[in-house]
């Protein structure tokens, strides 16, 4: 009985029309019959009707619903036009779903596709000035707090400094020398490669040294920094953005500045020339242990040349970049997580920009600096 | 039987909650998290076409025996079934055909935040019937009027909602399958006093007239006073009474005393007497 789809006849009855419906007229079952009854009801617009619901053996709010909105749309609304028939749990229904018929909106309005790029291109405009100077009032704010803290040593938070310190920087460090070593035996290797052509395979100490000691191993070390630690700095704040920790701190009158952004701020400002060393170490390694593998350069005359060629300057170079590299990841990565507002998806979306945003000024700010140096001839 | 009447021995029987015609039959069940137990030799019964309130203290594991029911924390012992189907023993496709014939209200509504109201709706009917763009969006009207949402309100996301939308539209798409129970986490929880009432008559008209089952963890006095048939207390990892309101109220256990006979209980006690 269960298994007998939703079907219906059409019939003359006294002259009108008369639809009898048949079988199981439930959600599941009425697929198939609704294009056939939508046709019904067009073709029969402005008659009476009468439906005769003693065929329907089960019926829930779907089918109910069909058959009225059939019902209303076909009949002048006279007295001969009525449903018929029904048990009293159907009529009951029928009844309940009456006044439920409206078509109802299923999306928001779109207004037309050029004015909504026009539209979109002047918010993106709008909001990357707005950032811009919220993120700068916010590295004011930062400084400010930090100049407030000096005057006032005591109230510097060294417990959550240093407790940032080993997880954003000392936690972080082995990923990095791996990295690093990585990247530093592929750049040996590739140079090789080349040099080998001019027979001058001795220069891949050159390139090694200070290819890693410039860029490679402070700029690895911020990418994987930005990646690792600012956007945990922006989910952390951001979650207690919205559970209200950062409100309920302010009411206490505790300053977040002071006890969640410097301390993160400080801590991988402090933290970054030291992973930066390492990545550069750990990567000279990795190039001189391709030296001397695939090239026959020993260790002794890798370091002789190096000594030889290799000025301290390139080091210098390379370390000054690493604390504005933390301290652009560490703001960026606070402030986004102070622009989370209400839901979660807003957290995902600020800690998808800190990372973003980060890199991209980590890039910016390399740039400068490399313009900077060939400048001053450093 | 035997099981069950042990279960009885140790909690107190009231009348009501009859094995007879239930929908839900809970048996010896119990539940944990790690050593944590929250629930043993638990049984209940949920009656067709009644409206079930649970309560109990805080952390006394109402949602979580909502949930356990619901297929979502499987039982460390013990029998769930739903439908006469024990539905953790089931085969995937037996749980599907039983999970189309319930619906749930989360706490917080759950609705997908990146679908309209409308398009919630839409998501079980699409997904689970073969029916057509049209119909299906024309029992998503239909669903959302039900649940009390003007028809603009399809169009919304769930974050242009107040708390009283939210519910309504997670009762709408709970609804959309026409299922044979519904669970409702908290319903009136966070809603204002007027709120809450008229949720409560939605769900008692909605009981009336599609003949639904309704298994309901509360915190609200008034609405157990105004939509609920039958009561479960849950209490020291059991359902220590369960009945009609009036029945359960004279038991003699101190929490319920307590529940029952605080001010805010007889202020709804008051309320609900005509």
């Amino acid at each position: 009985m269960a298994d007998s789809a939703a079907k219906f006849d059409i019939d003359l009855l006294d002259g009108m029309l008369a639809l009898y419906p048949k079988g199981d007229w439930r959600a599941r079952a009425v697929g198939a019959v609704d294009a056939k009854l939508r046709d019904f009801s067009d073709d029969s617009v402005g008659r009476d009707l009468v439906i005769d619901m003693s065929g329907v053996e089960r019926l829930d709010t779907t089918g109910a619903m069909m058959l009225q909105r059939t019902f209303h749309a076909c009949t002048q609304r006279t007295e001969a036009s009525r449903i018929i028939g029904a048990t009293d749990a159907h009529a009951n229904l029928l009844d309940q779903v009456r006044d439920h018929l409206a078509p109802c909106h299923i999306e928001p309005m779109q207004p037309n596709a050029f004015l909504q790029v026009l539209d979109r291109l002047g918010e993106g405009v709008a909001d990357a000035y707005h950032a811009a100077l919220q993120l700068m009032s916010f590295i004011g704010q930062t400084l400010a707090t930090l100049f407030r803290v000096v005057m006032r040593p005591a109230r510097f938070r060294w417990t959550s400094t240093f407790h940032h310190m080993e997880e954003a920087g000392l936690d972080a460090i082995p990923i990095i020398a791996l990295m690093s070593f990585l990247i530093g035996a592929v750049v040996a290797f590739m140079g090789a490669k080349i040099l080998r052509l001019f027979n001058a395979d001795i220069f891949t100490v050159e390139l090694v040294g200070i290819a890693v000691l410039r860029e490679f191993g402070v700029l690895l070390s911020a990418i994987l920094i930005a990646g690792r630690s600012g956007s945990a700095f922006t989910a952390q704040i951001g979650s207690m953005k919205i559970r209200e920790e950062i409100d309920a701190m302010r009411v206490l009158g505790l300053d977040p500045m002071e006890t969640l952004v410097l301390p993160r701020v400080l801590a991988l400002v402090i933290m970054m020339v030291p992973i930066a060393f390492i990545a550069d170490m750990v990567g000279l390694v990795g190039g001189g242990l391709v030296a001397w593998l695939a090239m026959d350069i020993s260790p002794a005359l890798f370091m002789a040349r190096f000594e030889e060629t290799i000025i301290l300057n390139h080091l210098w170079a390379g370390l000054i970049k690493a604390p504005f590299f933390a301290f652009v990841i560490a703001v960026t990565g606070c402030f986004q997580g102070m622009q989370v507002a209400g839901s979660a998806e807003s957290l995902g979306q600020r800690t998808t920009l800190s990372v973003v945003q980060s890199l991209f000024m980590v890039i910016v700010i390399d740039a400068f600096f490399a313009m900077f140096f060939l400048e001053i001839n450093f | 039987m035997s099981v069950r009447a042990n279960g009885m021995a140790n909690g107190v029987a009231v009348g009501g909650c009859d094995v007879a015609d239930a929908l839900i039959a809970l048996r010896d069940l119990k539940t944990q998290f790690g050593d944590f137990v929250v629930h043993e030799n638990l049984d209940l019964d949920v009656k067709r076409g009644k409206i079930l309130g649970v309560v109990g203290g805080s952390g006394t594991g109402k949602s979580v025996l909502m949930r356990a029911i619901i297929g979502l924390k499987p039982p460390s012992a013990g029998t769930v079934k739903v439908f006469n189907v024990n539905y953790y023993r089931s085969s995937e496709d037996t749980q599907l055909s039983v999970e189309r014939r319930w619906g749930v209200l989360f706490q917080g509504g759950a609705l997908f935040s990146s679908l309209t109201v409308a398009q919630n709706v839409m998501a079980p009917i699409r997904e689970h019937l073969n029916v057509t763009e049209d119909l299906a969006r024309d029992m998503a009207a239909l669903k959302i009027s039900m649940a009390g949402l003007p028809s603009e309100a399809g169009a919304k996301y769930p974050s242009e909602l107040s708390g009283g939308m939210k519910k309504r539209a997670g009762l709408a798409r709970a609804l959309a399958l026409d299922p044979e129970i519904v669970f409702l986490d908290e319903p009136t929880a966070g809603l204002d006093p007027i709120g809450a009432a008229k949720f409560d008559d939605l769900i008692v008209n909605l009981k009336e007239s599609l003949g639904l089952t309704v298994f309901m963890v509360t915190h609200d006095l008034d609405t157990l006073h105004a939509a609920c048939d039958e009561v479960a207390v849950l209490a020291e990892k059991k359902v220590i009474a369960c009945g009609a309101l009036n029945e359960v109220r004279q038991t003699d256990h101190p929490w319920i005393q307590e529940y029952f006979s605080g001010p805010r209980g007889r202020a709804a006690l008051a309320a609900g007497e005509p």
